[in-house]
Order: structure tokens, then C-alpha cells, then sequence
């Protein structure tokens, strides 16, 4: 009797030793097929996972995931949108940061796109492109956080998915990759000084991963008027997987390494889970975030 | 000494305590207020006390000690007064003279010269408009002559490291160079900082190297930012190739740019070999822009255009002529494999079936001509012109006339087999739909959907406004995508059910272009837009400088269209970016080609040009006598293409 109190008033501490990832699968899901044909399955499926890192003692990385589907007459196009904000600045100006720029994107493209879509009378007029709603909403979360957090600033790389049209909007070192059958592919390009030095030949890959000033940004969220914000827009066929992760991810597992998991783990949340397991593993010097999205007909 | 580098964003900032106002330090500077505020401290206005009787004004340096090893921090300020005596030794009229240093706790100060003036970048900001290039070239040859003392200084070069707008400042006696670089030990190894400043730095000095060269990029840096207002720390690092000075600001002289240029130099060794030469090729620019009109070179001749052959006529309306020397092509001169003349202009495209060529012009007339020579087979007269192109589905030929009726007319008698009446122009292109339907639309603000058996009217579908875009298809879905002179684009599936509609400021008259997901259409309005084909939903647009009539052609990457604004863009399908443009004379309404790499097109300046399709780079352009709106089609190495001068031209591709 007082051992089963005990278990039910006090906290289970949190195992110390990272999990295995076998324990952190779910029963394996049948891959029999079918009896009969269905439809209306999601175009989506989605899985991330986050981890403070075995150095620091707060989380400045944000993530955010949202997933839409409808099915019936008049269908909708199927909608998704997920970012991911790594945060800077001390005094926990960084977790703020990262916070408000990853609600005020979010919150202005379900606005412009979804409520638009869901309304009765949804027709073609005063819709702007959706290649420069994302650029706006960028462009307002640099206005939001700077208007918030001040001295802070953040990465933002956002993913939105509308139907097959993948649009990538990116300020920062997070990343977005694509996976499909040819390999894994970086879609961003890093607003960093080493990138920026490894573009020119200056320096070499292993020299950036060990330069110095490797964590300075040329362009970030919340660091002032005239924000550049880079697009691009992808189409997405069946199979295709994309990844986004902040650098406490990329910094610490190579690509390789990255492709191996994902393709070896039985689902997108194992090898979420596994990624970020790897990058503590390496160390875990700083907040790891990952979000990866598989993308069906 | 306001500004500071305040774009570096890192992950760990320094936290500073300053010094109040009022406080005295070494019992003789009396701090009066702060100048700035720096990475590593602040620069303070103190009064020196030594000198009861005057107010000495001296600025006091202050660089805060972060290393946290005792041994550390030793080296640091042996480092920095090694340096500073270095510098008290300088005599240079642009160099404030240092007067003392010293150490207290975890600070070490620096006390210089107080310079009364503003740095230039101060006067950069309180510049309306550009600042004159003569002041800027003054201002570089006295920058030039103060590194250039700095750089001969014996035994070892002093390399300035962070020349930039605001480490320049200018007093009565002219450039003051200030906030020398001999803190960096203040810096290394701090996370997240770096040396000199970012977008001036150049590209070596992030390996550590500081060399006299490097003061060469920054000083070019400088004064690209001096001239252009684009502040390079707001943009990626090393990227003043992307924003060439001229375009920027044109009033610039040549001379000028190019030596900025060669200054910044991703290579050291392409820079100028010392700051003399450097001084040396600004006095010689100088000289030269204080004469204008000389050194404007007279533009280059046009290259004369190819002579066509004359068109010798046979009598009647209906004459050819045969040009027996084709494929003169030597140094991208075209002479044409033959012309037609007609007696209208030719506004639509020529269609090339088989061994026959079909154009409808002007002149009421649809011809029928052979392809190899173009001799006349037949004609076909109708109540109007043809403003709409032919289009064929093997068995027949079908084509709209501005007298309202639709025609399918008979390949071998030319003789109509049937006509359909709208009630309007027809200048709307048709389109075969795969199964014996074949869709029209008419100023009648209806597309007409008819059986190509007989020309039956299987369904309407009514619009806002004409309809003058061709029809595209989404085979896919079984759907068709055309725009409308009131500003839709429709997407109406094959039994007239409207699926969705996009709308634009003002009327689509260019036909859509299509992939599998994506519609490409260009609009009056100046845009092209790239809607996405479930929804309808833009993508992306991007805007040109005027009206676009002229319809998209895609390859795997690009769109490429004509815009009234006189070029031909080409768009990266996917996201709408600019590939690249090319400028004709004139308005190009007419809608480009692909074929054999080249896209071809004509404009209103007359010509008809052929592009590399991957670069916009010119093939070769043909001069007709009137302007092409009609757009051409190529078949077998060859392009046809009409002219408002009348005639049908036959030109190698």
C-alpha cells in the first residue's frame, strides 16, 4: 500500500542515461496492405523533437508545427507550416526572441492563408502570392521582435507546405534539408560569416566547423530595419521527406550521419528522436531542434 | 566616435560598466562624458587636470580586460603597450597624437588627441542624396598618404585593420584616421567577435592575416560605401561585385569604379600594389574627371544589319520569291530561306504542319503555303482579319476571325468544313482537347466548347469579359486554364464547371503556360504570375516595368515572356526569380520559342531575335521593315515568323 502511494505522490526522477531508441518505439505498425482502397489520408505526416543540450542550462531554440487537412466537397488544399527559431542574446533575451518570431510567422501566415482558405466565400481576389506572404511574415517578425526583446535576435527557417508546393523562408544557420531517393540536400544557405568565407574559397569545410567566429550571423531576426529574407519554392513529389534543425543539430551530426538515421529508423519520430540523441552524443554543446516532414499524395 | 559595429550579432555580449561623469581617473582625467560605446569599453571626453588654468579636452580610451586567465590578461596589456608606444612614436597629420596610457584592475586606457569634427559617416548620413565624387576622391588621396606613412614605417608596417566611414573623422585640418586596431588583443578568442569590421574587413583577415593589402580592401570598402550609401555590413560579407557602383550611383566616373574595384579585390595580389600607387591612379582620375567631355568615349556603331534580298513580286497579291544562298550565318548574320507578302500585316503565329505552312493575316486572308519554298497552295478569305493564329489537329484547320465566326477549314481544298458563330472577335487561339473538342474563347465573353466533328457547342462557359488568352491544358485533372480581359484567370474542368479563378488589377490577355502543378501567365498589369494549378493560388509574381501581352514559354527551368517594358525575362519556374533579361528596342508582345536551346521572338523595334536560351545571351537578330508582334514557330531548323511590314519570313534557325 505505501509503495503504491509512494509511486503516485512522488515525481519519478528522469532517467539520466539517454533512451534507447527501441524504448521509444511504439508498437511496429502493420505493413500489410489494405483490404480496401481508402483516401483521405493526410498528404503530411510529421514528427520533431527538442533537447536543451548537455551544456547549456535554458532552451533559446523555438519550434512550431502545424498540420491541415480536409477532405469532402470543395476540398482544401493541404496546408502545413513549421518553423524552427534559434534564439540570441544573453539574459534570456534568445529564448524570447526565438519564441515571438516563431508565433508572429506563424500566426501571419495561418491568418492570410488558412482563414482564407476555410472562409465561405473563397475566391481569387486580394490574395497576395504565397511566396511573399511568407516574406512578410518574416519581415513582421523582425518588426515583433525587435519590438519585444530588443536586443535579441533569431534564426527563422520556415517550411510551408500548400498542396505539392513546398516554400522555404529563411533568415539565419538554422537549416532546411530535403531528402528524397538522390541523397539528402541542404536547401538554405547558412547567413554566416564562415559560410560566407567557405563560399569564397577563404576558408575550408573542417576549418569552418572550427573557426572561431563560426556562430557570427550577417542576418538575423530582430536585428533592425531592411530584413532580406530568402525564398525559395520546391515541388514536392510522394516519398520526399524535408528536415528542418537549428545548428546545435547540424553542427555536431554530418550529413551522412543524418541520412543514416532517417533512413534507418521505422518512423519519422524515432529518427527525430535519434538525431537529436546523436547530437548529444557529439556533445550536445547547444539547443538541438529537429522537425522532419514526410510528404504523401 | 559614435559608431560601432552594433550588426555583429553573437551569442555572448559583453556586459560593461561605464565610468560616470564627474569621476577622475589617475587623479588627473576628469571624466566630462561618454564619446561612444565599443565592443570593448568605451571612449570617454575627459579634462586633462595637469593644466589648471585652460580646459584640456583629451579623449580617454577605455578597453575592458575579458580574459579570464591571470597569465592571460598579462600578455594582453603587454601586447597593448607595446602597441600604444609604437603609436605615441607616429607623427603624421591625420594620426592623433597619443599622450599617456595606463592600467587599472581589469581596464587599460589610452588617452589621445580630442578631434573636433564628425566621422564621415556621420556626414555620410546627414548627406542627402550622394556626396560629390571629387570630395570623396580628396578624401581618399589623403586617406592613401596616411597609410601609405603607416605602411612604409620601419622595421615592420603598421597595418591600420579597421578602416571604415566611422573610424575616419574630418576637423579643420582635414582626415583624421582614428580608433587604431591595437586592441586586438583585447578580442581574440572572445566568442563571437572578430577583428576590424565586418563588411569593410577584408576576406584574408579572417585567417588572422593583417597585412597592408588588407588596409587596401577596407579603405575600398569605404568608399563604396561612401559613394553607394549601401552600408556593407547590412549586406553578405565580400559582395560588392553584386552591387556594382555605377549602377548604383551612375554620376560616378569610370575611372573612379575601376580603381575601387581592383582595391577590392578578393585576391591581394589583383589589389593595388601599395597605397602610393593607389594615391597615384585617384590623382590621375581626377585630372580626367575634371575634363568631361573628353573622356566620354563616342558609343560604338551599331554592327550593320543584314541586307535582305529584295522580294521580287510576280504580279497579284500572292508573290514569293525564292532566296537560293540560306544559311548565311557567319558572325550571327541570318538572310532569310525565303519571304511571302501579303497585303496586311501579320499579327499571329504561322503554323507549320507537314510540308504546308498556314498563316492567317490582316488581309482577311488564311494561306496555305509549302514549307521548303514557300509558294502559295491556297487561300482562304473570311469577313475579317485574323488577329488569332491556326491551330490543327491533323484532319483540319481551325481559326477565329475578327468577323466572329470560327472556321475549320480543310487542310488539302481549303474550303471550310464548318463554321460556328460567336458573338464577337474572335482573337482568341483555339485548343485541341485530346478528345475531339476543341475550346474557343470570343469578345462574345464566352469559351466555347465544340466538337471538332461538325462544330457542334457541347457546352459555354460565360467570363467577366472577352476572352482573348489561349486556352492551356491540365491533362491531369482534365481541366483548362485561360485568362480574361476583365483580369481572371479561369480554371474550368472539360464539362464547363468552373473548378477556380484567380484575379489580377487588369485584363490577362497572354496565354497560360502550364506544368503539371504550376500556371504561369503574364498580366497587363506588369506582373507574371506563378499560380498554383489545384487552387489557383499565387505562388509567386514578379513585376516588370509594363503591360505584358505576350505569353510564357517554359523550358524545364525558366519561363521566358516579353514585357512592354522592352525585354525579355526569363523567370525561374518555381520561385519567379530573374534568370536573366534581355533589352530589345521596342515593346515585345510577341511570344517566345524554344528550340535548338535558342528562344526566339520578335519585337516592335522590328527584329526578330534569337537568344541562347540558358543566358539571354543574342544568337543573331534578323531587321524586317515593320514590327513583329506575330510570334514564330520553328520546325525543322527553320523559323517562321511574320511582320507588320507584310511579309512572312522563312530564316534558318
Amino acid at each position: 500500500m505505501f509503495e503504491f502511494l509512494k509511486r503516485l505522490f512522488t515525481r519519478t526522477p528522469p532517467p539520466t542515461q539517454p533512451l534507447a531508441p527501441e524504448s521509444l518505439a511504439t508498437a511496429q505498425l502493420s505493413t500489410a496492405p489494405l483490404s480496401f482502397r481508402t483516401v483521405g489520408a493526410s498528404a503530411l505526416q510529421v514528427a520533431h523533437a527538442q533537447s536543451v543540450g548537455r551544456v547549456r542550462d535554458h532552451n533559446e531554440d523555438s519550434l512550431l508545427a502545424i498540420t491541415c487537412s480536409f477532405e469532402g466537397v470543395n476540398r482544401i488544399p493541404s496546408f502545413g507550416l513549421y518553423i524552427v527559431t534559434d534564439g540570441m542574446g544573453g539574459h534570456n533575451m534568445g529564448e524570447k526572441a526565438s519564441s515571438v518570431a516563431a508565433r508572429s510567422i506563424a500566426h501571419d501566415i495561418v491568418k492570410n492563408i488558412y482563414f482564407s482558405l476555410l472562409s465561405e466565400n473563397n475566391d481569387g481576389d486580394d490574395r497576395p502570392p504565397l511566396q511573399e506572404i511568407m516574406v512578410n511574415a518574416m519581415v513582421g517578425a523582425n518588426q515583433s521582435v525587435t519590438k519585444a526583446v530588443g536586443e535579441g535576435g533569431t534564426t527563422g527557417t520556415v517550411a510551408m507546405v500548400f498542396n505539392d508546393q513546398l516554400i522555404i523562408g529563411h533568415v539565419g544557420d538554422s537549416r532546411a534539408y530535403i531528402i528524397a531517393s538522390s541523397g539528402l540536400e541542404q536547401l538554405t544557405r547558412d547567413h554566416s560569416l564562415v559560410r560566407r568565407l567557405q563560399e569564397l574559397g577563404q576558408i575550408t569545410e573542417a576549418e569552418a566547423a572550427v573557426h572561431p567566429q563560426r556562430n557570427v550571423l550577417y542576418r538575423a531576426i530582430g536585428q533592425g530595419d531592411g530584413l532580406e529574407v530568402d525564398t525559395q519554392t520546391l515541388q514536392l513529389s510522394p516519398g520526399m521527406k524535408v528536415l528542418l534543425c537549428s545548428d546545435g543539430l547540424w553542427g555536431l551530426v554530418g550529413d551522412s550521419q543524418m541520412l543514416d538515421i532517417i533512413n534507418s529508423s521505422s518512423t519519422l519520430q524515432i529518427a527525430c528522436d535519434r538525431l537529436v540523441e546523436a547530437a548529444n552524443i557529439a556533445g550536445g554543446p547547444d539547443n538541438i531542434t529537429a522537425i522532419l516532414i514526410e510528404y504523401n499524395l | 566616435m559614435t559608431n560601432f559595429n552594433t550588426r555583429q550579432i553573437t551569442k555572448n555580449l559583453p556586459a560593461t560598466t561605464g565610468l560616470k561623469a564627474g569621476s577622475t581617473l589617475q587623479g588627473r582625467y576628469l571624466i566630462v562624458g561618454v564619446l561612444g560605446i565599443g565592443g570593448m569599453g568605451a571612449v570617454y571626453e575627459a579634462r586633462d587636470l595637469h593644466f589648471p588654468n585652460v580646459t584640456k579636452l583629451v579623449a580617454l580610451k577605455e578597453m575592458i580586460n575579458m580574459a579570464p586567465d591571470p597569465q592571460l590578461r598579462q600578455i594582453i596589456i603587454k601586447t597593448f603597450e607595446r602597441e600604444a608606444n609604437l603609436l605615441a612614436t607616429l607623427n603624421h597629420p591625420a594620426i592623433p597624437k597619443i599622450y599617456d596610457l595606463f592600467n587599472e584592475v581589469d581596464r587599460s586606457y589610452l588617452v589621445m588627441e580630442r578631434i573636433n569634427g564628425k566621422d564621415l559617416e556621420t556626414m555620410l548620413n546627414e548627406t542627402k542624396g550622394f556626396l560629390q565624387e571629387e570630395t570623396v576622391i580628396d578624401w581618399s588621396i589623403q586617406l592613401c598618404d596616411v597609410l601609405t606613412y603607416l605602411h612604409s614605417h620601419k622595421p615592420e608596417p603598421i597595418v591600420f585593420r579597421d578602416m571604415k566611414p566611422s573610424n575616419v573623422m574630418l576637423d579643420s585640418h582635414g582626415i583624421r584616421l582614428i580608433d587604431f586596431g591595437i586592441a586586438k588583443g583585447f578580442q581574440a578568442g572572445q566568442k563571437g567577435t572578430m577583428i576590424g569590421t565586418e563588411g569593410y574587413s577584408p576576406p584574408e583577415q579572417y585567417r588572422g592575416e593583417a597585412s597592408p593589402p588588407g588596409d587596401i580592401y577596407a579603405l575600398g570598402a569605404t568608399l563604396h560605401h561612401l559613394l553607394t550609401k549601401k552600408d556593407p555590413r547590412l549586406e553578405a560579407p565580400f559582395s560588392f561585385t553584386e552591387r556594382p557602383l555605377r549602377k548604383l550611383n551612375p554620376a560616378i566616373s569610370t575611372e573612379f569604379e575601376s580603381i575601387i574595384n581592383k582595391s577590392l579585390s578578393y585576391n591581394p595580389h589583383d589589389r593595388f600594389l601599395s597605397t602610393d600607387s593607389m594615391k597615384q591612379a585617384l590623382v590621375a582620375s581626377k585630372t580626367k574627371s575634371a575634363q568631361p567631355a573628353a573622356a566620354a568615349t563616342p558609343a560604338l556603331p551599331p554592327p550593320p544589319l543584314p541586307i535582305t534580298t529584295p522580294v521580287k513580286r510576280e504580279g497579284g497579291t500572292t508573290t514569293m520569291i525564292k532566296h537560293t544562298a540560306p544559311k548565311a550565318d557567319e558572325a550571327g548574320k541570318v538572310s532569310p530561306l525565303w519571304v511571302f507578302k501579303c497585303e496586311d500585316e501579320i499579327r499571329n503565329q504561322p503554323l507549320p504542319v507537314g510540308k504546308k505552312i498556314y498563316v492567317g493575316v490582316y488581309d482577311n486572308n488564311l494561306y496555305a503555303l509549302t514549307r521548303d519554298e514557300g509558294k502559295f497552295i491556297w487561300k482562304f478569305a473570311a469577313a475579317g482579319g485574323f488577329a488569332a493564329s491556326p491551330v490543327s489537329d491533323g484532319t483540319s484547320i481551325y481559326i477565329g476571325s475578327e468577323d466572329s465566326k470560327f472556321y475549320a477549314i480543310n487542310t488539302e481544298s481549303g474550303k471550310p468544313s464548318w463554321t460556328y458563330q460567336t458573338n464577337g472577335s474572335i482573337r482568341c487561339t483555339a485548343r485541341v482537347a485530346s478528345q475531339g473538342v476543341i475550346f474557343v474563347g470570343s469578345d462574345d465573353a464566352h469559351l466555347h466548347a465544340l466538337s471538332t466533328q461538325g462544330g457542334k457547342l457541347i457546352w459555354r462557359f460565360e467570363a467577366q469579359g472577352p476572352i482573348r488568352s489561349r486556352p492551356a491544358i491540365l491533362e491531369k485533372e482534365g481541366r483548362t486554364v485561360f485568362g480574361c480581359e476583365s483580369g481572371e484567370v479561369y480554371c474550368v474542368d472539360f464539362s464547363g464547371t468552373v473548378k477556380w479563378r484567380f484575379k489580377s488589377k487588369r485584363a490577362i490577355t497572354s496565354s497560360p503556360a502550364v506544368t503539371e502543378t504550376l500556371v504561369i501567365v503574364g498580366g497587363v498589369d506588369a506582373n507574371v504570375y506563378g499560380l498554383e494549378a489545384n487552387s489557383g493560388w499565387a505562388v509567386w509574381r514578379q513585376r516588370t516595368q509594363k503591360s505584358i501581352v505576350s505569353s510564357p514559354v517554359l523550358t524545364e527551368k525558366a519561363a521566358i515572356i516579353g514585357s512592354a517594358d522592352n525585354h525579355v525575362y526569363a523567370f525561374d519556374i518555381r520561385s519567379g526569380r530573374v534568370l536573366w533579361r534581355y533589352e530589345t528596342g521596342d515593346q515585345v508582345a510577341s511570344n517566345p520559342v524554344v528550340a535548338k536551346s535558342g528562344v526566339y521572338f520578335g519585337s516592335v523595334d522590328g527584329h526578330i531575335y534569337c537568344l541562347d536560351v540558358t543566358n539571354g545571351k543574342l544568337r543573331w537578330k534578323f531587321k524586317t521593315d515593320g514590327p513583329v508582334i506575330s510570334s514564330p514557330s520553328v520546325l525543322d531548323d527553320v523559323v517562321y515568323v511574320g511582320s507588320a511590314d507584310h511579309n512572312l519570313y522563312a530564316l534558318p534557325a
